[in-house]
């Protein structure tokens, strides 16, 4: 379980690992939360290629940096999902606010 | 129908927990030979009923909270049951992006993963007392 981060332009990238659930949820926000502090950057792109499973409260953590960066004209975009959060993203209407790209190449260009 | 095999596990409200729980549930509903589809809508709506007496059943305090599980030839049923502060509206709690906890990032989305994922959900809640949450699923099993 884990999160590393890369930027690439202009972009936060956030490779995910593990289970985003509650438990997941805590420490991704808070290892989010302290990078944005010292680095200034308004879009974030989540990939999730290592994330098997998500529940709802990974729908909380993606609308709640939704919310925060739209204040100040950023984006939030995903790339990599699997089926199971591919559903989750469907049942809650996450694909209406978070644009998926095929790769980070992609996402960079049209973000 | 026939109950075929049941199990209980005690664990406390950790969020840690909540791996643990759906994993050891998907173990147990696994001697009905689902498909990994179902395994995984099981996996999820446990995770969604469990955050819930984590989050809102205990706000965080320690409790105890107790799955049940039941198999039958062809269908799981699953209780997830805490005795923390209870749900006073249990219709408000059902409807799709409504929480008590907007403050905390949470979505609103539990119960509504719950009713996709499962057949059935049935919700018994006292306040003041805790919460049952029943959840059951048809599994087709593979031949």
């Amino acid at each position: 379980m884990g999160v590393t981060f890369k930027v690439y332009n202009d972009i936060l990238i956030v490779n995910l690992k593990g289970e985003l659930d509650h438990h997941m949820v805590r420490m991704v926000n808070e290892k989010i939360e302290e990078y944005l502090m010292r680095h200034a950057l308004k879009k974030i792109l989540f990939n999730f290629k290592h994330v098997n499973f998500m529940d709802s409260s990974g729908v909380g953590m993606l609308i709640g940096k939704y919310k925060s960066l739209q204040k100040i004209g950023g984006k939030v975009g995903a790339v990599n999902l699997s089926k199971q959060v591919k559903r989750i993203f469907e049942i809650s209407g996450l694909f209406n606010i978070i644009s998926c790209y095929n790769d980070e190449i992609e996402a960079s260009e049209k973000m | 129908m026939e109950i075929l095999n049941e199990m209980t596990i005690d664990f406390l409200s950790k969020s840690q927990n909540e791996a643990f729980a759906r994993v050891v549930v998907a173990a147990f509903a696994s001697q009905l030979n689902p498909t990994l589809d179902e395994l995984a809508d099981i996996k999820t709506a446990v995770s969604e009923a469990v955050t819930n007496s984590i989050i809102h059943g205990y706000e965080n305090n320690l409790g105890i909270i107790r799955i049940k599980a039941i198999l039958r030839e062809s269908e799981i049923e699953i209780w997830v049951q805490d005795w923390g502060k209870g749900i006073e509206d249990i219709e408000k709690a059902r409807q799709p992006l409504w929480t008590s906890k907007p403050e905390l990032d949470r979505s609103g989305m539990g119960f509504t993963i719950m009713e996709n994922f499962m057949d059935k959900v049935e919700i018994e809640s006292t306040p003041g007392k805790g919460t049952i949450v029943k959840m059951y699923k048809t599994i087709k099993n593979k031949k």
